[in-house]
C-alpha cells in the first residue's frame, strides 16, 4: 500500500513538474486561456477524472489536498509557480509577510471579515543576540520581546460579544476587553515584575489601559494556555494570563496596531481598515500573536511569527442598511487596488461553502480559483482572489468583492460547543454563577477544559461547586483551584469535565460579594462590576474530516522530498518550502497546532458577567470618621470617668466674687476667705449622749475656720465639743 | 417572685434548719441578734454550695467550714436537703437544658437555618460555618486552607472538624450546653464566696450600719446560677449563633470553662483554657489579669508589686500561660507544616481588610477611611480594646470576676469582628449584678441620682437594644435587597447599638462602683448642712 501511494506521489510530482514548465512556457495572461490551460491539463491527471471535469473552477493547492491523494481535487496543484516563480528567483529571505483577508457570509445576514498579517523572521532572540536591524518585523516589538524574554506574547483587544450560536465559531476567539497572556523564557529569574514592566510598556505600544493589569488580575492557569508555538517545556510559572473585560477599543487602538504592518495603512489589505467603518460595526476584535515556529520540517531552528489579526462582523440592519448585499467598499468604504508591494502572497478568501450551486448568493466579479482547507473540523470551500496578480484586479483596476445574496432562507449554524453564563439569586450578598456548556455533539463525548478567573471581591465557596450533566452529577476528573487573596490575587478555577453526547453541561458555583474600600470602587460604582469571561479550551472531535497531525505531514513530505530529489533535482528550493506546511494552508486555518488526528482544538469564551457589590456613601467619609469616633469617645470617656474619679458629696460652690477674692487674697498672702459658716456646717450632728442632747462639732470646719489658732486649742474644742446647749 | 415566697420555698429547702424568715432578709439581720442570723444565713448558704460541691473536702478554708457546721450537731439536712436539692435545682436545671435543645433541634430542621446562617448579625467572616465548610473542602483539593482569604479559624478547629463535620449540629449545641453549665456552676461558686466574703465583713463590723439594705441575701442569690444559664441558653443571639453554626458557640465554651476554672481555683486548667481562647481569637488575652488577680486572692498571695510572692505567681501563671500557647502554636505549625495560618488568622482579626458588615465599629469606619490614615486608626482602634485592661484591673484589683466581665464586654463591643455571640456570653452575666440593679433602684427611692448615668438607664439601654435587634435585618434588607435604603441606615443602627451596650456597660460600672462606696461610707449621706447630699463623681 506505502509502495502504490509513493509512486503515485511520484507520478504527481512529475505531472507537477511538467505543468509547471508548460504553464512557463506558455505565459498565458487572459483567464480564458488559464482556463483552458486547466481544462487542457485535465486528461493528463489520471487520479482526477472522478468529480473534477464539469466543473471549470481552478482548486488552488492546499496541504489537505496532498495528504488525501485519493480526493479528486488532490490532483491539481496548477496554481503553485506564482510564488514559486518569485521565491525562486530570490535568495532565500530572512523575513516574510503574507496578507490575508477571509469573507464569511453568515446566515444572519450579516457578514464576517477576518484580516490576517502574518510576518515570519528567521532570528532568534533566546540565545541572547543582539538584534538590531530590522525589515518588515516591526522594531517596537522586536525590542520589547527581546528585553523582556518573551517567548510567547498574545494579546488582543476585542468591542462587542462574539455571538456563537448565531455565527458559528469565529477564526479565532477572543473575549470582549483587552486580553493578554505571556509565556516568559525560562531564564526570567522574576516573571512578575517582568509581567509588570511588559503591561506597562505593551499599555504604552498599543494605547490601551492595560497598565491596570496587576496582581489582582493576573493568574497562571495550569492547563488552559499552553504554548501555541514550539516550546520545550510548560512549566506554568512562566505564564501570565491577565484580562481586562472594561476596556474599551476603538480607534487609539487601532491606529498603533496598524503602524505595525510592514506597509502600514498605504498599501495591500490594510487600506481596507478604516476606523469609521470598523467600529460601526456588532463586533471587533484586533490581536497580535507573536510566538516561535518552526523554520522547516525537522524543526532544528526556530523562527519568530508575528501574526496581527483584526476580526469584524458587519451587522446587517446597522451597516448594510436592511439590504442583503455586501461589498467590499460597503464595508470598508475603500476598494483594492494592489497588493502590498513587501507581501510574499496576498489573498482574499470568500467562504462559499454553503454556496455550492450559488444558489445561496453571488460574487462578483467571479473567480475561478478555489482553496480548501480544515477550519475547525470542518472542510471549507473557498474562493480566491489573488492580489499580486494584476489580472485579479481586472480593467478597471481596482476590486471591489460584491456579495448578493439570493435568498434569505439559511439553516442556522448550530456549533458542536458553545457556553453561556450568568449570575443567578438577587440582592447583594451573595449570588451564583452559573456556566452552561453545550455539547451538540449526536454521539461523541469530549473533555473541556474550563478556566475561571473570578476577582477577589466575589468570594467564591468551591464547595458549592456542582457540575451536573442530563441531571446526574458529572465530577471533574481534575480540578485545579487557586483560592484568591484580597487585594492579591483573584480566584482561578480550572477543571476537566467530559461533556456527554448532546447534553448541557451546568456548572454552579456560590460566591459572596465583598464590601470595599471606598476608593477600591470604580468611578460608576454603581454600573457593577465586570468579572472576566469563563473560558473553554477543549479539543473537539471531528464530525467527518479527519484533520491529520503535523507529524505525519512532515514525516510524509520529507520522504516524499527525498524520493524526489532523486527523480527531478530541478527545483530543490521550491520542493524544500513545500515542506514547511505552514506557509501552505491559507493563514486562518493554522492558527491552533493540531495535536492529534482525529481532534482540532478551539476556545470558547462566555460573556463577562456585570456584577452589583453593595457600595458605601461615597458622600460621608467625614461624617463616618466622626461619628464612629464619637460612639468610640463616649466609651472611652464614660470609662474614663468611672476610672479616674471618686465619688464624692457634693459641695456647694462659693460664688464667682468670693472666687475672685479668694484669688487677691492668695496673692496678698492673706487666709482666703470661707464660706460662711452656718452652724449646720460647725455642728455635724446632733445627737443624745446619755440622755443628753449633744452636738457634735465638726473639727475639719473648726481647724479650716482658724487655721492661725494654735492647735492646742482645737484640741481642747475637740475634746470640749460635747457641748451641753440646755 | 416576691421576696417572701422566695423566703418561703427558702424555709421548705432548708428543712431541718429552724429559720423564720420575716419580710426581707435585710430585717433578719436587723431583728436578730446579728451572730445569729448570720450563722442561720451561713448554714443555707453553705448547705446549697456543699451539696453540689463534693469535691470541696480537699480544700482546707472548706474543710474547717465543715467542721463549724458539724459543730451545730446537724447532719441531717445534708441527707435529706441533697434529694430536695436534686428536685429544685437540678431539675429545673436540666428542663432548662432540654428546652435550649429542642428550641435548636426544630431550629436546625427548619428552613430558617439557612436564613440564619447567612445573617452577617450571626457570623463574621472569621466564624462563618460555610467559611469552616469551605477550608474543609479547600483540604480536600489539596490546599491549603490559608492560601486564600476565605477560611481565617484556627488549624485545631479545622481539624476538629474534619472528624466532626457530621455531628456538627450536635457539636454547637454541646458546645452551648457546656457552656451554661460552666457558668452556671462558675456563678454558684462565685456567689458562695461572695457571700462568704459578706459575712466576714458583716461580722468585723466593717459595713456602716445604714448599709444594711445593701447586703444580698441567700434567697436573692439563690436562684442566679439558674438565671445565669437562662440567660446564655435562651437568649436569642445564643440561639441564632447555635442555629447558624457560628464558631463563636465554641469560643463561648472555652471562655466559660476558662471562667469556670478560674473561680475553681484551678491554675493550670485556668491557664490552658485562657490559652485556648487566646488562640481562638486574640482578644482573651486581656483577661489574662483578672484570672491572675482572682487566683492570688484565692490563694492568698498578696496583690502587692513590693512581695516575692506576687512575682512567684505571676511568672507561674505566666509561663503556664505562654507554654501551653507556645505548644498550641507548635501543634498547629504541625498539623499544617506552614505558619501560614498566623497571618491569615491573626493578621486577619488585627488587620481587618474584611470589610462585611457586621454589628461592630470597624467595617464601615474602614471602608470610608482615607488610605493614608488607615494604619493609624487602625492602631487607635485594636489599641482600644486592650488599653482598659490595665486601669480597670488597679480599680476593681479587689473585684476580679466583675473585672472579667468587663474585660468581656469591652472585647465584645470593640473586636474587629464582633458577633452577637460575643454579645451573649456578657450578657449572661446581667443577673449576676442584678442586685446593682435592685440597690440602684433602692437608692433612687432615697437619694438623688448623680451627673453621670445610673441603671435607671438600663430600661432605656434594654429597649434600645431590642429595637436594634429587630432594624438590623429590617435596614439590611432595605439596603442590600429592596435597594430602597443605603448603607448608613445600616450603619446608623450598628452605632446605635455600640452606643447602647456601651452605656450598658458603664452604668453596670457605675452601679459597682457606686455600691462599693456606700458599703464604705454609709447609705444615707448628708450634707454637712444635714441636707441630703448629693454624690458626685469627682
Amino acid at each position: 500500500m506505502a509502495a502504490s501511494r509513493c509512486s503515485r506521489c511520484a507520478w504527481l510530482f512529475l505531472v507537477f513538474i511538467y505543468s509547471l514548465y508548460v504553464v512557463v512556457i506558455s505565459e498565458e495572461p487572459t483567464p480564458g486561456n488559464e482556463q483552458h490551460a486547466s481544462v487542457a491539463d485535465n486528461p493528463q491527471t489520471p487520479a482526477e477524472t472522478v468529480k473534477q471535469p464539469t466543473e471549470e473552477r481552478r482548486w488552488e493547492a492546499t496541504q489537505v489536498d496532498e495528504t488525501v491523494p485519493d480526493d479528486a481535487a488532490a490532483a491539481n496543484k496548477q496554481d503553485l509557480p506564482v510564488p514559486d516563480s518569485v521565491l525562486t528567483s530570490t535568495p532565500p529571505l530572512k523575513d516574510e509577510f503574507q496578507e490575508e483577508l477571509v469573507i464569511r457570509p453568515l446566515h444572519s445576514g450579516d457578514i464576517y471579515a477576518s484580516f490576517q498579517f502574518r510576518t515570519v523572521w528567521e532570528t532568534d532572540f533566546t540565545r541572547g543576540r543582539k538584534v538590531s536591524h530590522y525589515r518588515l518585523f516591526p522594531k517596537s516589538l522586536g525590542q520589547v520581546i527581546s528585553k523582556f524574554s518573551v517567548r510567547e506574547l498574545h494579546i488582543s483587544f476585542t468591542q462587542g460579544y462574539w455571538r456563537t450560536m448565531q455565527w458559528g465559531q469565529p477564526y479565532l476567539p477572543s473575549p470582549p476587553g483587552a486580553e493578554l497572556w505571556v509565556w516568559f523564557q525560562d531564564t526570567v529569574t522574576d516573571v512578575d515584575a517582568t509581567w509588570k514592566e511588559l503591561t506597562n510598556v505593551l499599555s504604552g505600544i498599543f494605547c490601551a489601559s492595560l497598565n491596570f493589569i496587576d496582581s489582582t488580575n493576573t493568574v497562571q492557569p495550569s492547563a488552559s494556555f499552553k504554548p501555541l508555538g514550539i516550546a520545550n517545556g510548560t512549566d506554568h510559572r512562566f505564564l501570565r494570563y491577565a484580562t481586562l473585560p472594561r476596556e474599551i477599543v476603538c480607534t487609539e487602538n487601532l491606529t498603533p496596531w496598524k503602524k505595525l504592518l510592514p506597509c502600514g495603512s498605504k498599501a495591500g489589505l490594510a487600506v481596507l481598515l478604516k476606523s469609521e467603518k470598523l467600529f460601526h460595526s456588532s463586533f471587533h476584535s484586533q490581536a497580535v500573536h507573536i510566538r516561535p515556529v518552526c523554520q522547516d520540517g525537522p524543526c532544528k531552528t526556530a523562527s519568530l511569527e508575528l501574526r496581527q489579526t483584526l476580526n469584524v462582523v458587519f451587522d446587517l440592519h446597522a451597516s448594510g442598511q436592511g439590504k442583503r448585499e455586501w461589498s467590499l467598499f460597503k464595508m470598508f468604504s475603500r476598494t483594492l487596488t494592489e497588493a502590498c508591494p513587501l507581501a510574499s502572497s496576498s489573498k482574499i478568501y470568500i467562504d462559499v461553502t454553503d454556496n455550492p450551486q450559488e444558489d445561496q448568493f453571488e460574487l462578483s466579479p467571479a473567480t475561478h480559483l478555489l482553496s480548501q482547507a480544515v477550519v475547525l473540523g470542518d472542510r471549507r470551500t473557498f474562493s480566491v482572489y489573488d492580489l499580486t496578480q494584476q489580472v485579479t484586479f481586472g480593467t478597471v483596476r481596482s476590486l471591489n468583492v460584491l456579495i448578493r445574496w439570493k435568498s434569505t432562507e439559511g439553516d442556522m449554524l448550530r456549533p458542536l460547543l458553545h457556553a453561556e453564563r450568568y449570575v443567578a439569586g438577587y440582592g447583594l450578598q451573595t449570588g451564583e454563577i452559573h456556566t452552561l456548556i453545550y455539547n451538540n455533539h449526536p454521539f461523541r463525548s469530549f473533555p473541556v477544559l474550563l478556566l475561571d478567573s473570578v476577582p477577589w471581591y466575589l468570594r467564591l465557596y468551591v464547595h458549592t461547586l456542582t457540575v451536573t450533566s442530563k441531571g446526574k452529577d458529572n465530577k471533574p476528573s481534575y480540578i485545579h483551584y487557586q483560592p484568591s487573596k484580597d487585594r492579591m490575587r483573584p480566584h482561578l478555577l480550572e477543571m476537566l469535565v467530559q461533556l456527554p453526547p448532546h447534553s448541557v453541561t451546568e456548572v454552579t458555583v456560590q460566591f459572596e460579594r465583598a464590601l470595599l474600600k471606598w476608593t477600591e470602587y470604580t468611578p460608576d460604582p454603581n454600573h457593577g462590576f465586570y468579572v472576566g469571561y469563563e473560558h473553554i479550551a477543549c479539543h473537539i472531535c471531528h464530525k467527518s474530516v479527519l484533520q491529520v497531525r503535523n507529524e505525519r505531514i512532515f514525516q510524509m513530505c520529507f520522504s516524499f522530498n527525498c524520493r524526489s530529489s532523486v527523480v527531478s533535482a530541478l527545483v530543490p528550493s521550491t520542493v524544500a518550502m513545500n515542506t514547511n506546511i505552514t506557509k501552505e494552508q491559507p493563514l486562518f486555518s493554522t492558527f491552533f497546532p493540531a495535536k492529534e488526528e482525529s481532534s482540532y482544538f478551539i476556545r470558547v469564551y462566555t460573556e463577562p458577567l456585570l456584577v452589583n457589590l453593595p457600595t458605601p456613601d461615597f458622600s460621608m467619609p467625614y461624617n463616618v470618621i466622626c461619628l464612629t469616633c464619637t460612639v468610640v469617645a463616649v466609651g472611652y470617656g464614660s470609662l474614663y470617668n468611672l476610672l479616674t474619679r471618686s465619688f464624692q458629696v457634693e459641695e456647694p460652690n462659693p460664688g464667682l466674687a468670693k472666687r475672685i477674692a479668694n484669688v487677691i487674697r492668695k496673692m496678698r498672702g492673706v487666709p482666703p476667705l470661707v464660706a460662711k459658716v452656718f452652724q449646720s456646717q460647725l455642728i455635724q450632728s446632733v445627737q443624745t449622749h446619755k440622755g443628753r442632747l449633744v452636738c457634735v462639732v465638726n473639727f475639719a470646719t473648726v481647724t479650716k475656720i482658724a487655721p492661725a489658732v494654735n492647735y492646742a486649742a482645737p484640741m481642747d474644742a475637740g475634746t470640749s465639743a460635747y457641748l451641753q446647749l440646755r | 417572685m416576691s421576696v417572701e415566697s422566695t423566703a418561703m420555698a427558702f424555709s421548705t429547702i432548708t428543712g431541718s434548719v429552724s429559720l423564720v424568715l420575716s419580710d426581707a432578709p435585710v430585717a433578719i439581720l436587723y431583728h436578730f441578734p446579728v451572730n445569729q442570723a448570720h450563722d442561720g444565713v451561713l448554714r443555707t448558704l453553705d448547705f446549697i454550695c456543699d451539696t453540689v460541691d463534693t469535691s470541696s473536702a480537699s480544700k482546707p478554708g472548706k474543710g474547717k467550714r465543715k467542721s463549724s457546721l458539724k459543730s451545730h450537731g446537724n447532719h441531717s439536712y445534708f441527707l435529706s436537703g441533697g434529694e430536695s436539692f436534686l428536685v429544685k435545682m437540678v431539675a429545673p436545671l436540666s428542663l432548662l437544658l432540654i428546652v435550649a435543645v429542642t428550641i435548636r433541634a426544630a431550629l436546625y430542621r427548619s428552613s430558617l437555618a439557612e436564613l440564619i446562617a447567612e445573617r452577617v448579625e450571626v457570623v463574621s467572616p472569621i466564624t462563618a460555618w460555610k467559611r469552616v465548610i469551605e477550608g474543609l473542602a479547600l483540604l480536600d483539593l489539596g490546599v491549603s486552607p490559608y492560601s486564600g482569604d476565605v477560611f481565617h479559624e484556627t488549624p485545631l478547629i479545622i481539624y476538629l472538624f474534619h472528624f466532626l463535620v457530621d455531628y456538627a449540629e450536635i457539636t454547637f449545641m454541646l458546645a452551648d450546653v457546656i457552656t451554661a453549665v460552666a457558668l452556671y456552676m462558675a456563678v454558684k461558686d462565685f456567689n458562695k464566696q461572695v457571700f462568704r466574703k459578706q459575712k466576714f465583713s458583716v461580722e468585723a463590723e466593717r459595713y456602716p450600719a445604714d448599709c444594711l439594705e445593701l447586703i444580698r441575701s441567700p434567697t436573692e442569690m439563690f436562684y442566679i446560677p439558674l438565671k445565669v444559664a437562662m440567660f446564655y441558653l435562651l437568649n436569642p443571639f445564643t440561639i441564632l449563633s447555635c442555629v447558624a453554626k457560628s464558631t463563636c458557640g465554641l469560643n463561648n465554651a472555652v471562655l466559660s470553662l476558662f471562667i469556670l476554672t478560674t473561680i475553681k481555683g484551678n491554675v493550670l486548667l485556668s491557664a490552658i483554657f485562657l490559652c485556648l481562647a487566646t488562640y481562638q481569637s486574640i482578644y482573651p488575652l486581656t483577661l489574662c489579669a483578672p484570672a491572675m488577680l482572682y487566683l492570688m486572692q484565692h490563694q492568698y498571695v498578696p496583690v502587692n508589686p513590693r512581695r516575692a510572692a506576687f512575682w512567684w505567681f505571676l511568672v507561674q501563671y505566666l509561663f503556664m500561660y505562654l507554654g501551653s500557647l507556645f505548644v498550641i502554636v507548635c501543634l498547629s505549625f504541625f498539623l499544617l507544616g506552614s505558619w501560614d495560618f498566623l497571618p491569615s488568622v491573626y493578621g486577619f482579626i488585627l488587620s481587618v481588610p474584611d470589610l462585611t458588615p457586621n454589628i461592630g465599629l470597624f467595617w464601615y469606619f474602614f471602608a470610608e477611611m482615607f488610605e493614608h490614615f488607615r494604619l493609624f486608626f487602625l492602631c487607635v482602634f485594636q489599641i482600644n480594646v486592650f488599653f482598659y485592661t490595665v486601669p480597670l484591673c488597679i480599680k476593681l484589683k479587689d473585684q476580679p470576676v466583675f473585672l472579667m466581665f468587663m474585660q468581656l464586654a469591652v472585647i465584645s463591643i470593640f473586636k474587629s469582628y464582633p458577633t452577637v455571640g460575643d454579645t451573649a456570653l456578657y450578657l449572661a452575666f446581667l443577673p449576676v449584678w442584678s442586685h446593682l440593679h435592685r440597690c440602684e433602684c433602692l437608692l433612687h427611692t432615697w437619694v438623688r441620682s448623680g451627673s453621670t448615668g445610673s441603671t435607671g438607664n438600663i430600661f432605656l439601654v434594654s429597649c434600645v437594644l431590642l429595637a436594634c435587634s429587630a432594624l438590623f435585618p429590617v435596614l439590611w434588607h432595605l439596603w442590600i435587597y429592596a435597594g430602597s435604603a443605603n448603607s448608613n441606615f445600616y450603619y446608623a443602627i450598628t452605632l446605635l447599638f455600640n452606643v447602647a451596650q456601651i452605656l450598658l456597660v458603664s452604668d453596670y460600672f457605675y452601679a459597682f462602683l457606686r455600691r462599693e462606696h456606700h458599703l464604705t461610707a454609709g447609705l444615707y449621706l448628708k450634707k454637712k448642712d444635714g441636707s441630703e447630699a448629693t454624690l458626685v463623681l469627682k
